[in-house]
């Protein structure tokens, strides 16, 4: 067999695989045999790389060559150009005014990152053990293993101040001894991987993307405490990332790096993958470790916590993906290294997933204690098109909003929380200028609602109440005291719900309250959407002056309600108006415009609606 | 897998066979693949490098490719890049000539001077 001269590194991840990148990987399979060159090249499929919005990616080595966009067309480009001829193809390179970067760490996406988690995402062959181990894999938990007692191991992670990724910020290190120290047999070992916050990807880019590292944590993990048996608690809507531990599992028991006496020692460690329905509540450690049992998904209160009776009532430890992901390279590089970033309570890196109203939409990872600012307008290159950067959602349902005022704010589990947000799992969602607060903050109590268990009364029926203000707030019903009443439910809420769903569900309008007070404001005194946004809230109007009465609107409109002549020209009656802004799309003199605020003729309308039913009444 | 030494021997062949991703190469063979170059038989000559750079188990030598240099009439050009030492640029290379550069340069050091058409600092 020749050697193979070019690694051509394939993004499928999620993002990817639906902007086309496996049938692109077929067309360059057609292709480099067509071209004869089949064994010169090795094909490989990674993890996510990180910039989604670029995608399909995809990196060519030996050069370190980045594509972004890359569709089927331009595969005979690149495999007759590239491969070839050796002349890489300079339009589908990341453009940095206007000059090809040939080079994947000169792209600015990439500047300011700092890769521990994901370091080998996007990289490797996330169905290799071989390229693994390559890189350095499964020799900490040898090492660990071989020449360390279980409290060594628990000291490197306390020292690291490593803490738990999945959203609350407990230090790792401490749960560890907990499990550690806890009396019964056997013990387990959970990996939290049911992400399932609006807009989060991280845990699953991770799992897709370099399997074995999440494992060779949960194994140290296990090293550690003395567990013997590991539980992936993964949602059914992830299938790859099933599949992909899944073949990790199979590859360790094939190689005896999973199974009895791992490295010729009394360590005897399995691991098992429960695929969760997709409640958000199971990522309640409580609720998934019920689910683990086969029962329904409920949270319980606590005490006693998991690591002293967990699953089955056995020492359970729970970890999150992103948490066991930090583990090997803190074994690999060391306690102090991994300290060494960060800030004084919050060390080492985060991985966030940028959505929204961004440029670079995709999975980044940058050092604790960068600010909101660095990270939406650096790395995530700022607001896409005209508009103004607004407010950026951290922490999904669970957490709250931020805004301009804070972009200087320094992420760290502490700072956020301080703010009103936080760092949750590490979901951001960046909104423009054009995002109605009181209709976002709806948004996610509707998903909170959605996912409520039902099982304590403050949760179940608080949230339901909550939203039904906001829901009459956003079509032009909200009432004085409105607003104080969302605080005294949400406050409420906050301190007498069961789990952590209930908890934090409020925070979205809270924090919205606290930072957007005027929007709800002008939602309820004025009847008017400032960003135009809440449908009863707003007005379509044609400007007769400038209309020319050529009828286009007239005859789009789907309820019939603009009426008019060449002569008169056209208008719209308010009553009949279903607000689809079919008029403003078509109008070829723009004549029609979209206003702020509940028409007159609506509120006259409704008045006497009003007045006729108290009459009716009396 | 009994013992990190049977881990470390898994990772040093697993790492040969990732080598192209690895930025740690001592020398690189960049061969000119221009049109003219692949007309007079770059292709063979390439092919030739990767097979006994690959039996001979060079694991710190990279083999590339360039476009075409200018040297239209002493294709196919092949440049040998060594860190600290003089670019070497070989011209009208067949596969014979690559075997020997391969045992000659590659392996023992010496470039074989009766081939190079140009050194470059």
């Amino acid at each position: 067999m020749p050697t193979k001269r070019i690694d051509l590194l394939i993004c499928c991840g999620s993002g990817c695989i639906s902007a086309g990148s496996l049938k692109i990987k077929e067309k360059f399979i057609e292709l480099l045999k067509e071209n004869n060159i089949s064994d010169e090249v090795n094909i490989i499929e990674t993890g996510c790389m990180g910039p989604c919005d670029f995608g399909p990616v995809m990196m060519i080595y030996p050069e370190g060559i980045f594509y972004k966009k890359v569709t089927v067309e331009d595969v005979q480009e690149i495999v007759v150009e590239h491969f070839l001829k050796g002349r890489p193809v300079k339009r589908l390179m990341e453009q940095d005014k206007e000059v090809p970067v040939t080079v994947k760490d000169d792209i600015p996406f990439y500047q300011k990152q700092v890769k521990v988690a994901l370091k080998n995402c996007g990289y490797l062959d996330p169905e290799s053990l071989d390229e693994y181990i390559a890189l350095g894999g499964y020799e900490a938990l040898g090492n660990a293993m071989t020449n360390m007692t279980q409290e060594e191991v628990v000291n490197v992670i306390k020292k690291s101040g490593l803490r738990g990724r999945g959203g609350a910020g407990f230090p790792t290190g401490m749960k560890w001894d907990f499990v550690r120290k806890a009396e019964g047999s056997p013990k387990y070992i959970v990996c939290n991987a049911d992400e399932g916050d609006p807009g989060a990807f991280m845990d699953r880019s991770l799992l897709e993307g370099d399997p074995h590292r999440v494992i060779e944590g949960m194994m140290l993990a296990a090293c550690a405490t003395g567990a013997s048996k590991g539980f992936f608690y993964i949602r059914a809507e992830y299938p790859l990332a099933i599949k992909r531990i899944k073949k990790a599992i199979v590859d360790l028991k094939a190689n005896a790096l999973l199974g009895e006496n791992i490295f010729g020692t009394d360590f005897c460690f399995d691991i098992e993958v429960r695929t969760g329905a997709g409640a958000f509540v199971c990522g309640e450690e409580t609720a998934l470790i019920a689910s683990i049992e086969g029962k329904r998904g409920q949270p319980s209160p606590k005490p006693p916590y998991p690591a002293n009776s967990g699953v089955w009532e056995k020492p359970t430890l729970v970890n999150n993906v992103e948490t066991l992901a930090n583990v090997p390279t803190i074994f690999q590089k060391g306690a102090e290294w991994f300290a060494s970033m960060g800030t004084e309570k919050s060390k080492g890196t985060k991985v966030f997933a940028l959505t929204g109203d961004i440029a670079n939409t995709g999975l980044v990872e940058v050092p604790m204690g960068i600010s909101l600012k660095e990270l939406i307008f650096d790395v995530g290159g700022g607001i896409v098109g005209d508009h103004k950067f607004k407010a950026v959602q951290l922490g999904g349902p669970s957490g709250g909003c931020l805004t301009n005022d804070h972009l200087d704010v320094k992420i760290d589990y502490e700072n956020l929380l301080e703010k009103g947000a936080m760092m949750g799992s590490g979901g951001v969602i960046v909104m423009n200028d054009t995002n109605c607060m009181v209709n976002i903050a709806k948004f996610f109590l509707d998903f909170s609602v959605d996912e409520s268990c039902g099982k304590c009364a403050p949760c179940r029926i608080g949230l339901k109440q909550m939203y039904a203000i906001l829901d009459k707030i956003t079509k032009g019903e909200g009432k004085p005291g409105d607003i104080e009443e969302l605080e005294v439910l949400g406050n409420s809420i906050k301190q007498l719900s069961l789990c952590g769903l209930g908890q934090t569900a409020p925070n979205p309008v809270l924090s919205t309250i606290r930072y957007f007070r005027h929007e709800y404001e002008a939602h309820i005194n004025e009847k008017s959407c400032p960003t135009r946004v809440c449908l009863d809230l707003i007005n379509f109007n044609i400007d007769k002056d400038k209309c020319i009465g050529c009828s286009l609107c007239a005859r789009r409109c789907p309820t019939s309600c603009i009426t008019g002549s060449r002569e008169e020209k056209y208008t719209i009656n308010q009553l009949e108006c279903v607000k689809c802004g079919n008029c403003l799309d078509v109008c070829p003199v723009k004549a029609v415009s979209k206003e702020a605020g509940m028409h007159p003729d609506i509120i006259q309308h409704k008045e006497k609606l009003a007045r006729e039913a108290e009459e009716n009444e009396l | 897998m009994k013992t990190l030494a049977d881990l470390k021997k898994i990772r040093e062949k697993a790492q040969a066979d990732m080598k192209l991703r690895n930025s740690n190469v001592r020398v690189k063979v960049i061969v000119g693949m221009g049109t003219s170059g692949i007309a007079m038989g770059a292709r063979d000559v390439m092919k030739t490098f990767l097979d006994e750079i690959a039996a001979k188990g060079l694991n710190d030598v990279l083999v590339t490719q360039t476009g075409e240099k200018g040297f239209s009439s002493m294709e196919p050009v092949v440049d040998v890049v060594e860190d600290g030492k003089k670019r070497v640029t070989y011209g009208n290379m067949n596969v014979e000539k690559a075997k020997k550069v391969v045992a000659e340069h590659l392996i023992n050091g010496n470039p074989v001077a009766e081939y190079v058409i140009a050194t470059e600092e």
